[in-house]
């Protein structure tokens, strides 16, 4: 634990504590920009350092077991439909059928539409924020642009929670974060948060997608993983899927520093959810490792750490076939989504 | 002034790529008496597994080709291989210690054969495929199609490049791709024939070669899910009835060992032997 101040205050205060006031633009501007910058090359090379630990046998095996309760099987299609839906679901549920004794995924991502035909597919599997079964995320506020009215946002994350969503995947207005209008990212992100909340008075736990493809530098990157955590995000989250370059290791290891650096001064433990691009085991077991490394192996749990992926899941199961079996493994024996 | 020679470290020839062995080994090649010719790259299983990832993502390709235009980048092979003649036989003199006329008509033949199979690429269809006799207004057609991914374990006696060509070239006529571990004791000629196909048009993961020891690689690729066939020509000396047993797991189609001067001799069985007979039902036009 920590013995800074800020772990006294109450979440909405510790915001304003740290920053010295409210959040405005001139406020926020100064705190992020006095955040020191980041060693490009540095990140890269530790980065690349962590990728290359060789990960074999049973810690392999443990590996892959954790990476699928660790993803968020994701269909984000503009075809997708609620059968499209229901067969994700099948899949999050039986990941391998040939194997009953393989674990689950941690949740389903599917657009706000969508959630009551994951949650109804779901049924009593549905973890509904719990650890016992699969939860269903929704992205929401405009995704994957973002470019709505702030009503429209809140309209679409609403929708979303009332229909059963454990947890909302919303996008930053980079236009603003880029303009420098950091203050209404801010207030967004505050208001997104509010409107997580559901009738009962608990909360959908947010997800904070920074979008760091069209975000430029990693200095960028640190500033908005800040901004998202001071403004109440229970995850941050490195991209769309939509936007090339999307999740690459050292953007997830400067995000991962962020979290360490908060918990250190509040004691809360922020998630972080890579997303985009990790399509084979070998990537994923990299970023278990970095995060092991860098905030600690306690992150290594849903609560805390998620990979957004869709065809990852079929790589790991090919990997795990061939732990079981002792011999290589092909596509015609993983289910196609 | 000596000149010191520089020996060659050949490397495998993945997706069109020649990447070393993920092992990093490598071993001698020696000639028929004992001298050293070059360093081969000595590839494992996990090259063996990339080969298979090359093949499989080329095969929609080279199975979508029309038949015309397999049977062309076919054939220029052929040509690639005419104009490389003096490299094949000064290597299969030395590593088969045979004379120049036998190199010299051993290149001839693989030349002459690789030219026979890629004339069959667009007439094999119209011998194996059928319009079935039905009694109804419709068509009722047989076509033979590319079986997928063939995992080939090349000839490992004498006649080392026309082994090769016999075993690699009639999978590749029906649009079949190709994994072949080479000749363990003379891999000169697959290497050259590597560098051959890399020129020509050839698609790269179409045909994928690796050198090394066919008794390690041969049970990960009989057992390998993604692999379809299994060209057991060259693998007398292994335990291949284990080899036909685990690739039966998988139901692979396997072809069995082949030994003696007529070892793979050219036929229209060995393209059909790595083909699918699809049969459709069509309506006739109405007119």
């Amino acid at each position: 634990m920590t013995n800074s101040p800020l772990a006294t205050y109450q979440p909405d205060q510790r915001a304003l504590a740290l920053i010295g006031g409210e959040a405005t633009d001139a406020n926020l501007r100064r705190y992020l920009h006095g955040i020191p910058g980041i060693d490009a090359v540095g990140l890269e090379a530790r980065a690349a350092d962590l990728g290359t630990r060789s990960i074999k046998t049973s810690s392999k095996r443990w590996a892959i077991d954790t990476i699928i309760g660790l993803i968020d099987l994701t269909t984000l299609e503009g075809a997708d439909t609620p059968g499209k839906v229901r067969s994700l679901v099948a899949k999050a549920l039986v990941p391998d059928p040939g194997d009953p004794g393989t674990p689950r995924v941690a949740a389903v991502c599917v657009y706000g539409d969508m959630v009551g035909s994951a949650v109804s597919a779901l049924g009593s599997a549905h973890a509904a924020g719990g650890t016992d079964g699969v939860n269903v995320a929704a992205v929401a506020t405009a995704f994957p642009s973002g470019r709505a009215s702030l009503a429209i946002k809140l309209a679409d994350v609403r929708e979303a929670v009332a229909a059963g969503a454990d947890e909302i995947d919303m996008v930053i207005d980079r236009g603003a974060f880029l303009a420098g209008r950091f203050g209404q990212v801010y207030d967004e992100i505050v208001a997104v948060k509010e409107a997580c909340r559901r009738a009962d008075g608990s909360m959908a736990h947010l997800k904070v997608i920074l979008e760091t493809g069209e975000l430029n530098t990693y200095d960028n990157v640190r500033r908005a993983s800040w901004l998202a955590i001071l403004a109440g995000g229970d995850f941050i989250k490195t991209s769309t899927g939509k936007v090339a370059p999307a999740a690459t290791l050292p953007v997830t290891l400067s995000m991962l520093e962020v979290v360490r650096d908060w918990h250190r001064l509040t004691g809360v433990r922020i998630g972080v959810k890579p997303a985009g691009g990790i399509r084979t085991s070998k990537d994923a077991i990299k970023y278990l490792v970095t995060v092991a490394e860098t905030v600690g192996e306690e992150w290594l749990s849903p609560r805390l750490f998620r990979f957004g992926a869709s065809s990852l899941l079929n790589d790991v199961l090919l990997q795990r076939q061939k732990m079981t079996t002792g011999h290589y493994s092909g596509p015609d024996y993983v289910t196609i989504d | 002034m000596n000149r010191l020679a520089i020996p060659k470290t050949y490397k495998l020839y993945i997706g069109g790529k020649f990447p070393r062995s993920e092992s990093g080994r490598v071993y001698e090649v020696l000639s028929h008496t004992g001298d050293f010719l070059a360093n081969a790259a000595k590839g494992s299983r996990k090259d063996a597994r990339d080969a298979v990832v090359a093949a499989r993502s080329a095969l929609g390709g080279w199975a979508g080709a029309t038949a015309y235009n397999r049977g062309q980048v076919l054939y220029r092979i052929a040509e690639l291989l005419e104009g490389r003649r003096n490299q094949f036989i000064d290597e299969i003199e030395s590593s088969e210690g045979v004379n120049a006329a036998v190199a010299s008509a051993q290149v001839d033949e693989a030349i002459d054969r690789w030219v026979w199979y890629a004339g069959w690429a667009d007439k094999y269809v119209q011998v194996a495929g059928n319009a079935n006799p039905v009694s109804g207004p419709f068509f009722n057609l047989s076509v033979p199609e590319p079986t997928g991914v063939v995992a080939i374990i090349a000839p490992q006696g004498t006649e080392s490049l026309l082994g090769l060509v016999s075993a690699i070239a009639p999978a590749l006529v029906a649009g079949n791709t190709v994994v072949v571990v080479a000749n363990e004791h003379a891999p000169l000629s697959a290497i050259s024939l590597g560098e051959v196909l890399a020129t020509s048009d050839v698609p790269g993961g179409v045909v994928n070669i690796v050198t090394g020891s066919p008794a390690e690689i041969a049970p990960w690729l009989a057992t390998h899910a993604d692999v379809n066939a299994l060209d057991l020509v060259g693998a007398g000396n292994l335990d291949w009835v284990e080899l036909q047993i685990s690739a039966a797991d998988t139901l692979k189609r396997v072809l069995p060992p082949e030994a003696g001067a007529d070892a793979a001799t050219p036929a229209l069985n060995r393209i059909l032997a790595f083909t699918e007979l699809k049969t459709v039902w069509h309506t006739k036009a109405i007119l």
